[in-house]
């Protein structure tokens, strides 16, 4: 496997078992035990909700592109070869929301709304990317 | 005696080439020059200023992250009654006329000076990429978003789909700006600026073009509040300040719980206008934070200066352009006139000289109110203050 040049994410504890999952081919996401309301990193709960009630559960993959860019310009040299690629938000069928790639051949068929499917990109023997491809 | 709070003195650092410092500039004799300039505008000395606000990128890591304290050594200021160096992106300086607002009414202290510096394209210091995949940037880092322009053309699709606004509303926006610009002698871009042109400006995240997205420029800038009771006996026309808000939702775009709708905009601006006793109907000009166009568009909708969805038919054919019926961004914003990582210093610089009058060709009409509006982060913090040049 050739060296991974990109930016690699700092894992934390926090995230850990997202990195974790998709090493092992599966999408985590974090929900309230109290509302059942499903999120990804961020640290937004229900006022009032204690975040220690929170749990980690597999998400389907199954989601709709909630907005997106098509990145002309890299992020940075190690991007370039990529250009044009296109990064999104996407809306997961869980409800939470997730930032990812999109990878396709064709990045102006991309929209909002559009649905997209998770799969696992394995960038080294220690990184593990969830992207999402067109469904 | 009146502590109501009001502008004695602004100063925005000289620039040439494009937005580039004079030769023996550096971020503290910079920002040491706008300090005195606007001191001397006001008729105060350093020795009157008893409270500090500054915000900057520099010197990090290193004594930049205490930059209150570094300014205070570096000026000379004596034992100030108030610091504050809150960073929340470009729209700090705002936060801090606010902050300074509240410490001058209380009495806490009188004569606030509020700094910012930067030689960011001297030093080359910007690109698309390189930031840390921290927190909860680890995604969209690591996914190669360009940063911050990629987080703003995200909003820009969402609102495009939202509310059928497009690619020309955010021209019209440039090419106003553009036309502002080309009235003031200060700005880094003058050339007249068309429709087709933007629209046709390099693709960098779409849908902003180059023509979408703010310059990459040094500058630097002072403002300086006192009490009215104070200003009696100056000589600058002091512009009052009528009221303030501030805000956060987010540090991530992905987190931004609506991105075609500005929400933090929407509560600073409704606290600001409330406590002036005013409404957005009655504001005459805006400045507000144009890191890209489409920064532009969801303000102007969050502050209530046309309905949400509708800026599209607020900003077409160039109604805020000079001659149109609603001066906004009158210096030529960050998109023309500089834009050193940090604008929101501008806003105030700006708004208090289009209040007091006489700039010439590139003064708007018959203006009694402003309201200045910053962004920080990606559409992240919001603040807003409400300016006048009539006592309330």
């Amino acid at each position: 496997m050739t060296e991974y040049k990109k930016i690699v994410p700092s894992i934390d504890p926090d995230s850990a078992p997202y990195w974790e999952g998709a090493k092992n081919q599966k999408l985590m996401i974090q929900r309230c035990r109290k509302t059942g309301q499903t999120f990804l990193y961020s640290r937004q709960l229900v006022p009032g909700v204690d975040d220690r009630q929170v749990e980690w559960i597999e998400a389907s993959g199954a989601g709709v592109v909630y907005s997106y860019t098509v990145a002309r310009r890299p992020a940075g040299a190690a991007f370039e070869q990529d250009c044009p690629y296109v990064i999104a938000s996407i809306t997961l069928a869980e409800g939470a929301r997730i930032m990812t790639n999109i990878v396709t051949d064709d990045v102006d068929a991309v929209k909002i709304g559009m649905p997209v499917t998770v799969f696992f990109d394995k960038v080294s023997e220690d990184l593990t990317i969830p992207k999402f491809r067109p469904a | 005696m009146s502590r109501q709070p009001v502008i004695v003195g602004v100063s925005d650092a000289p620039t040439e080439n494009r937005g580039r410092a004079l030769p023996g500039t550096h971020v503290l004799n910079m920002q040491r020059d706008c300090a005195l300039e606007a001191l001397a505008e006001a008729g105060l000395t350093m020795a009157d200023v008893d409270g500090v606000a500054v915000a900057g990128m520099w010197g990090m890591p290193g004594p930049g992250a205490m930059q209150p304290n570094l300014l205070t050594e570096y000026l000379g200021i004596r034992m100030p009654k108030y610091l504050d160096g809150s960073n929340v992106g470009g729209s700090a300086f705002v936060l801090h006329a606010g902050h300074a607002y509240e410490m001058i009414k209380a009495g806490v202290c009188d004569t606030v000076l509020i700094l910012y510096g930067s030689m960011q394209k001297s030093q080359a210091a910007r690109s698309l990429g390189g930031r840390p995949a921290l927190f909860s940037n680890q995604f969209d880092m690591t996914a190669g978003l360009p940063s911050p322009a990629g987080a703003y053309a995200m909003a820009a699709n969402r609102h495009f789909h939202d509310y059928g606004s497009n690619r020309e509303t955010l021209a019209e926006i440039a090419v106003a700006t553009r036309s502002w610009a080309s009235l003031n002698p200060a700005a880094a871009f003058r050339d007249p600026l068309t429709i087709d042109e933007v629209l046709s400006s390099p693709p960098i995240v779409d849908p902003l073009g180059r023509q979408d997205c703010c310059l990459v420029t040094d500058g630097g800038g002072a403002v300086v509040m006192t009490t009215e009771e104070r200003a009696k006996d100056l000589k600058a026309k002091p512009i009052y300040v009528l009221g303030h808000g501030e805000s956060a939702s987010h540090s991530n775009i992905n987190y931004m719980p609506d991105m075609s709708r500005l929400e933090v905009a929407e509560h600073s601006s409704s606290r600001a206008y409330s406590m002036a006793g005013l409404k957005a109907s009655d504001m005459d000009m805006a400045m507000i934070y144009d890191s890209f166009t489409i920064t532009v568009l969801l303000t102007m909708e969050a502050l209530g200066l046309c309905p949400r969805g509708e800026g599209k038919d607020f900003v077409k054919g160039q109604r805020t352009a000079p001659g149109g019926e609603f001066p906004m961004n009158t210096n030529g914003g960050g998109l023309s006139y500089c834009h050193p990582g940090m604008y929101g210093i501008f806003l105030l610089i700006e708004a208090t000289r289009q209040l007091r009058g006489g700039l010439g060709e590139r003064q708007a009409p018959n203006l009694t109110t402003a309201v200045c509006h910053g962004t920080g982060g990606v559409l992240s913090s919001g603040a807003t203050v409400v300016l006048s040049n009539e006592k309330p």
